[in-house]
């Protein structure tokens, strides 16, 4: 099934040699702007029908392609309101008027960026787009993958092509071996705090190292999904093994997986070991503001979300189900759940993880990005805090503007979610 | 292309939901988007913002989501310009997309007066003119296809002459 491409010593990164692939250039170089075909353009029903709107200024018939289009109603859905179910309703009026074949109706629809590497959507070497920010997430796969607007989208959606200005690329790598308790969202927490919010801004960023190389693909997909939030314009880990199991039985046909150069160019490189790194948790009003959990402890809380295209993935929800089994939620916290996908709700129902959550009386909902964004599933009122496996805790975030988020991972939210206060997850164990 | 207006600063990482909340983004009207304009940062500022007005900010304008509500939103409410000393990338794209005018310039503008001082911007010449001082900053140039985009009003546009240049 794949085919490998280490032969040319070209001094590229992963990113350059997609670029230039994709835009039919030999060599790309940081800086050049290049117009590339693009193998998947994504929109969801918030930013789908402005692009919709954008679209019909083209008047032409037909999309590009109805195969390489996604569009993922996940938001405000199951519908919050009136305007909302317009807003989804718009999504699916395109997508029979143009065949597009990933549109995900409620019911068959994920959180989109846990759903499209899950269906097999995502192949190493591919350069996609998607009218969301989170859309670097798909770099864990050894794509090249960001966000864009939605007249973006439009734009590739009737012509099947996007501009870039090549970037240039951060090298981040963390040796060590990972302390328990720490997974991929800790790693990139602590990355953010290091470097900032603007600190890859208009970078890729590339993720090696030895615990890289033994993350699982759900950690992966954690690290390169906060890559936004770091400024970068995208974020990957190199295809390998654990990328080919992943891969396996998702994805039909043959893929071209790409790798950096030994001789590539790199902006800046990092080296952090993680040995002794203790969970992370970011404190408001930006993921930059981190710190090691022990400086959070006895910070009370009034809601914990575990979910979001950042955590809501099935290692998330086993690592949180692991920390409160048998145990209850303080009286003083909602805590919600919040499944990524479909298939990862069902898997977790046949782990028996939804049970633990339910009798530890906690909400388990139906995948969304509710909360997240403000949305719907969970509003903060006035005053109250939050802490959540999600990816953002600007002002205003999860609800009200004097509300307050705390970001960490699942294990962290869910020990914190039994003591009513921030935790480490070995004080509730 | 020369604009004139009251210039409203504004500090470093100012994100797309301090732009425009997220409870706001059932819609793809822009004037109702502008009604919403930074309300949880500046929550009178929708009803200060005045059609030709400058927005300035600083480092990594428009980070966090890809919404282009944000954009559209300054557009809506008749925002001339936004400079600001950087951008993040999406709305950077996203401003030259919709054919917002944008200019990045490393100078600071910090000693403005916010919501008094007035600006005249020159966008050919990428030069911003300080009003009350007569101090004049040089913005960066943008690259030449990034111009034929916002000299097209947008990339909308621009791809349809670039596809079919007789239509």
């Amino acid at each position: 099934m794949k085919e490998t491409n280490q032969a040319i010593n070209s001094g590229s990164t992963l990113v350059e040699k997609i670029l230039a692939q994709k835009s039919g250039s030999k060599k790309v170089e940081p800086g050049n702007l290049v117009n590339a075909k693009i193998d998947l353009a994504l929109g969801n029903d918030i930013t789908a029908p402005v692009a919709i709107k954008e679209f019909e200024r083209f008047k032409v018939d037909r999309v590009f392609d109805p195969e390489k289009i996604v569009l993922v109603p996940d938001h405000f859905t199951p519908n919050k309101d009136i305007a909302s179910a317009e807003q989804a309703l718009a999504l699916r009026r395109f997508s029979e008027k143009y065949n597009i074949k990933h549109y995900f109706e409620v019911g068959r629809m994920g959180i989109e960026h846990a759903l499209l590497p899950e269906q097999g959507l995502i192949k190493p070497g591919d350069l996609i787009i998607g009218a969301d920010s989170h859309t670097c997430t798909y770099g864990a796969l050894g794509a090249f993958s960001t966000g864009v607007g939605s007249t973006d989208l439009a734009a590739a959606m009737a012509v099947g092509e996007a501009w870039f200005k090549v970037p240039s690329t951060m090298r981040f790598e963390y040796n060590g071996t990972l302390p328990r308790w720490i997974g991929g969202k800790d790693l990139i927490l602590y990355t953010i705090g290091q470097i900032g919010v603007s600190g890859a801004r208009y970078r890729a960023m590339e993720f090696v190292g030895s615990a890289i190389e033994k993350l699982s693909m759900d950690g992966r997909l954690t690290i390169c999904n906060m890559a936004i939030e770091a400024g970068g314009k995208c974020g990957y880990v190199q295809p390998d093994e654990i990328t080919f199991e992943y891969l396996e039985d998702r994805v039909r046909g043959d893929y071209n997986a790409v790798y950096s150069d030994q001789d590539a160019h790199y902006e800046q490189v990092y080296n952090y070991d993680i040995s002794d790194l203790e969970p992370q948790v970011a404190f408001p009003h930006s993921p930059e503001n981190v710190k090691p959990v022990s400086k959070a402890a006895g910070i009370s809380i009034d809601q914990v979300v575990i979910g979001s295209c950042t955590n809501g993935r099935l290692e998330d929800l086993r690592d949180a189900a692991s920390v409160i089994k048998n145990k209850k939620v303080n009286p003083k916290v909602r805590m919600l759940v919040i499944p990524a996908t479909q298939q990862i709700y069902r898997q977790a129902m046949e782990e028996g993880l939804l049970a633990i959550f339910i009798d530890a009386e906690a909400v388990v909902s139906t995948p969304t990005c509710g909360p997240c964004l403000g949305g719907h599933m969970g509003i903060l009122a006035h005053g109250e805090r939050a802490l959540a496996t999600t990816n953002r805790n600007f002002v205003g975030r999860m609800g009200h503007p004097e509300s307050e988020v705390y970001l960490s991972g699942p294990a962290v939210a869910a020990a914190s979610a039994v003591a009513g206060k921030i935790v480490h997850p070995e004080e509730v164990i | 292309m020369i604009f004139e207006g009251k210039a409203w600063l504004f500090g470093d990482n100012i994100d797309t939901d301090a732009i425009i909340p997220a409870r706001y983004l059932s819609t793809t009207d822009p004037r109702e988007m502008a009604q919403h304009l930074m309300e949880d940062i500046k929550p009178d500022f929708p009803g200060l913002v005045k059609p030709g007005d400058i927005l300035v900010g600083g480092e990594n304008f428009g980070c966090g989501s890809s919404r282009e509500h944000a954009p559209w939103a300054i557009k809506g409410a008749g925002v001339s310009c936004v400079i600001a000393r950087s951008f993040a990338r999406i709305f950077y794209r996203n401003a030259i997309n919709i054919g917002l005018p944008i200019l990045e310039c490393y100078e600071g503008l910090s000693e403005i007066d916010s919501g008094s001082d007035r600006l005249r911007v020159d966008l050919e010449q990428g030069t911003i003119t300080h009003l009350r001082t007569g101090h004049v900053y040089k913005a960066e140039p943008f690259p030449p296809f990034m111009q034929e985009i916002i000299n097209r009003g947008g990339l909308i546009e621009y791809v349809k002459a670039r596809v079919n240049p007789a239509g």
